[in-house]
């Protein structure tokens, strides 16, 4: 075991990590572990833009972006961070052209803005051009600019590092971050990092479902390893549920296809969104046509022998158009299913895509205990945190804001805080935790695999708590995760060796997503309303009166080992918007 | 809630996606490991899979059910990260973008890591020189006094001058693919020099002369023998040689 210290620890490298590397490094010593080389982090498949009010290229302010974003996210949205997203939004867009980000421009040479969904003028009066974007490659583009920034100021990287613990100090009964615990991919070696200040960018938890955007990386490791020491999970029920995702793949097809004229079919040729959203049809919010495409499926009017996908249908429109503003994802349909866009629908199903909840954060990026009480020197940004920017369902172009508006802001914060103060002494034995985790299960002879267990988590998750959730559904999840967990005590790995061993890896991983599962699951079962992604068939409107709060679950171990959820409420900050029936 | 009247398109075929019948694939991979010894060993996997699944599909079924000392590096899953370039039946190709069917499954399908740079185990390699070479062209915008409040304007063709080198994603299937590399390790490569260019022929940037003359070394771009090897090995479509070409042209005409 090795032990190192820095002032700053960041957790992540990818877009959140590195905006906040940029501004720790210049302040205190830093060091960020990353289990991807940054620029393999998934911040780099967003493909549609960066919300701003720039007012590039029509009338646009940032008043009217935080309603968007408040209404967008049902009214869970704590509405003094939404202004401050909304206000910041500006600045973190001219930061990251000044950085050196190649934006599409206007023919006057500004940086040029399209529409997306939910984001338009005076309070839903009619979409705006407010997306800043590159392509349809934008967070490929934040990505690379924020390694190369990086570069720039020799930010100090140890890459394929994974964070396994989160060191959590109790003095005169306040809890505070003593550092982090990593375990080294090459060399299988275990590091202590004593830090003053440690900073979660380790992004989002897609993978506990099976069809998915989302990486194979994206684990969750960042909110479970806060959360196994005791620290709140907040709002952990929402999840986003993109409705265009490739086939069975869930390979994201952005909704900048529908914004350019795409439209979805069922197995008879219907523009099935005409019933479900008369005025906005295809471009309806994201929970909307997700919920109206299963609808379709359900009702036997799916594409295929099995009747499990509808069509995004690109066929009208000029292969010029595709080719200029869709070249990416038109490539991903000739890759991966071999058709044609320019003659041929592609089969989509919703595909998971965007975790609203996260570990609970104010808004300087400080990490709560509870609902009031910050742990010092701990801190949380991107989408590991949940501000909550976000509320009940993300706003297209808004993550890529949120990354670099509190990436930054909890890199400053961080920084500061460790200028400030002194290391809090390490835990005896700091490493204990992990050291016993790896050598469980190096040396166990158990009969379970990892890959078949972690595929029962992604199908139960996928037929239990996606789109459509009952009571009976999340109790279906609830009791399946708990066998999992069970089961997982008896999982054994192949590869024994220290060198590379991935097979290790993926077994801590599948650890982590059945903790999340089950918060997750725990959280919706409790949540008896629908509100933006999650939506309870058994109580299909949303109450106001009983569930206008925030979960905050919290894990706790009674005194034989048995572990169990407890969850708790938060209120949710409400300044000049009242809520209001959100319709499109 | 249904009306009679919904649009129509009798575009959408009927029969809809469903699956392929799997075929029986064998994959011959190199596998190395120094922990456990120093010699290099081809060992077959014989699969049932569908063969419109990707290379990275086959890896992962091979890895999770059969053998689970078996790596190699991956992310994305739909060749967006860089992370899985390996020389597929002796070409370099991102597993994830790369289907079995396309592949001549009919052979055993050969896999091994990309050449050039130390395997540290099976498929996964050493990138740290590559990246250190990345880092040696001054990857960033450099500009001189003061910064405008807002953006500095860039006119649409002067952004598309350099459009194609911005999508790099520093997979190193070109510069593992370049003889010159495997020869001669101290050549910055083709994705170096991609990343030099994308910030030569952009017009805020004003260090164009200083990555020049990085790029002028001895083992810098005159070091290129124009195979075109890069191009055909670059899964974002970028024309390396063309970049390389456009870089030693500004070399000797110091107009950029
Ligand atoms: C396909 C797709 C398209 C999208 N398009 C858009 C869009 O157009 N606009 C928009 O606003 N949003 C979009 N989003 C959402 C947005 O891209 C993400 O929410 C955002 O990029 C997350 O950034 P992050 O920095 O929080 O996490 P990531 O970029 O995922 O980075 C996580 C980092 O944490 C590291 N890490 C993870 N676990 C550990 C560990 N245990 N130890 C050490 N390091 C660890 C990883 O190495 C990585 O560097 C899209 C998302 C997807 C999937
Ligand atoms: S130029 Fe192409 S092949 Fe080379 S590193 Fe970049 S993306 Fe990969
Ligand atoms: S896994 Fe990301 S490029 Fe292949």
């Amino acid at each position: 075991m090795q032990i190192h210290k820095y002032d700053t620890v960041i957790v992540g490298a990818g877009g959140a990590g590195m905006r906040a590397a940029i501004e720790s490094t210049k302040r205190s010593r830093t060091a960020v572990l990353t289990k991807l080389y940054p620029t393999r982090s998934h911040t780099g498949a967003a493909q549609g833009g960066m919300a701003a009010a720039l007012a590039n290229v029509e009338e646009d302010n940032w008043e009217w972006h935080t309603f968007d974003t408040i209404k967008g996210g049902d009214y869970l949205v704590d509405q003094d961070a939404a202004e401050i997203l909304a206000k910041e939004a500006i600045d973190a867009v001219l930061d990251l052209e000044k950085m050196g980000l190649p934006f599409g421009r206007t023919p006057e040479g500004k940086i040029d803005q399209r529409r997306f969904g939910g984001h338009s003028r005076n309070h839903g009066e009619a979409p705006v051009r407010r997306a800043c974007y590159s392509g349809d490659r934008t967070g490929h583009m934040i990505l690379q600019t924020l390694y190369q920034n990086c570069v720039k100021e020799g930010v100090e990287f140890f890459n394929e590092f994974y964070v396994l613990d989160q060191l959590v100090v109790e003095e005169n009964g306040v809890k505070k971050s003593a550092g982090v615990v990593a375990y080294e991919l090459a060399t299988g070696e275990i590091h202590v990092f004593q830090a003053k200040s440690v900073i979660y960018a380790s992004g989002g938890t897609g993978k506990f479902f099976k069809v998915t955007s989302n990486a194979h990386t994206l684990t969750g490791d960042g909110q479970a390893a806060c959360y196994r020491r005791g620290l709140p999970l907040e709002d952990m029920e929402f999840f986003q549920f993109h409705p265009t995702g490739i086939w069975r793949m869930g390979i994201l097809l952005t909704e900048g296809a529908r914004g350019e004229g795409g439209i979805l079919r069922n197995k008879d040729g219907e523009r099935f969104m005409e019933k479900y959203a008369p005025v906005m049809k295809d471009l309806a919010s994201r929970d909307v046509v997700s919920r109206s495409i299963y609808t379709e499926i359900r009702e036997g009017r799916g594409c295929g022998p099995e009747g499990d996908h509808v069509y995004l249908d690109l066929t009208h429109l000029p292969p010029e158009q595709l080719d200029a503003k869709l070249p990416d994802i038109t490539e991903f349909a000739r890759t991966y299913l071999g058709i044609e866009p320019y003659t041929d629908p592609i089969p989509i199903q919703p595909t998971a895509h965007y975790a609203m909840g996260g570990i609970p954060t104010n808004v300087e990026g400080e990490v709560l205990a509870d609902n009031t009480t910050v742990v010092p020197g701990l801190y949380a940004a991107g989408e590991v945190a949940c501000v909550s920017v976000h509320g009940a369902n993300r706003l297209g172009t808004n993550s890529l804001l949120d990354i670099n508006v509190f990436g930054r802001r909890s890199g400053i914060a961080a920084a500061e805080y460790s200028a400030k103060n002194d290391f809090v002494e390490l835990p005896e034995n700091p490493a204990q935790l992990v050291e016993e985790q790896v050598e469980r299960l190096r040396n166990s002879t158990g009969t379970e695999r990892v890959a078949a267990l972690r595929l029962e988590l992604q199908e139960c998750m996928d037929a239990n708590v996606m789109v459509f959730r009952t009571e009976q559904t999340i109790k279906t999840a609830v009791d399946k995760i708990a066998e999992l967990r069970a089961r997982y005590l008896d999982v054994s790995i192949q590869d024994k060796g220290k060198r590379f061993n991935t097979d290790l890896l993926e077994a801590i991983e599948l650890g982590n997503l059945l903790d999340l599962a089950e918060v997750m699951a725990t959280s919706a079962l409790a949540r008896k309303e629908s509100r933006g992604g999650h939506y309870r068939e058994d109580y299909p409107n949303r109450d106001d009166v009983n569930f206008m709060r925030h979960t905050m679950a919290y894990r706790e171990v009674a005194d034989d080992g048995t572990e169990s959820i407890r969850l708790d409420y938060k209120p949710v900050v409400t300044t000049r918007y009242q809520p209001m029936e959100r319709k499109y | 809630m249904a009306t009679p009247t919904l649009e129509k398109s009798d575009k959408a075929p009927e029969a809809g996606f469903a699956d392929t019948p799997y075929i029986t694939a064998t994959f011959r991979i190199r596998r190395f490991n120094p922990e456990v010894s120093d010699e290099v060993e081809w060992q077959d996997f014989e699969i049932s899979i569908d063969p419109k699944e990707r290379v990275l599909d086959a890896l992962h079924k091979i890895k999770w059910e059969m053998d689970g000392t078996l790596t190699f590096r991956r992310s994305c899953a739909h060749g967006i990260c860089g992370s899985d370039a390996m020389r597929i039946n002796g070409k370099n190709r991102l597993a994830c973008k790369t289907l079995i069917k396309d592949i001549n499954p009919e052979k055993p399908i050969t896999v091994e890591a990309i050449k050039g740079l130390t395997v540290l185990k099976d498929l996964v390699v050493d990138m740290d020189p590559f990246f250190q070479a990345y880092r040696d062209v001054m990857p960033f915008l450099v500009t001189k006094g003061n910064e405008p409040t807002r953006e500095r304007l860039q006119s649409p063709e002067d952004r598309e001058r350099f459009d194609d080198t911005t999508k790099c994603i520093l997979c190193a299937a070109c510069t593992s693919s370049c003889p010159v590399f495997w020869n001669d390790g101290q050549y910055f490569g083709p994705a170096a020099i991609v990343n030099a260019h994308r910030f030569i022929f952009d017009s805020r940037d004003e260090a164009g002369e200083q990555r020049l003359e990085i790029l002028n070394d001895r083992d810098g771009v005159w070091r290129c023998r124009t195979t075109f090897n890069c191009t055909d090995a670059c899964p974002r479509g970028i024309e390396v040689t063309k970049a390389i070409q456009e870089v030693k042209r500004a070399l000797i005409t110091r107009r950029f």
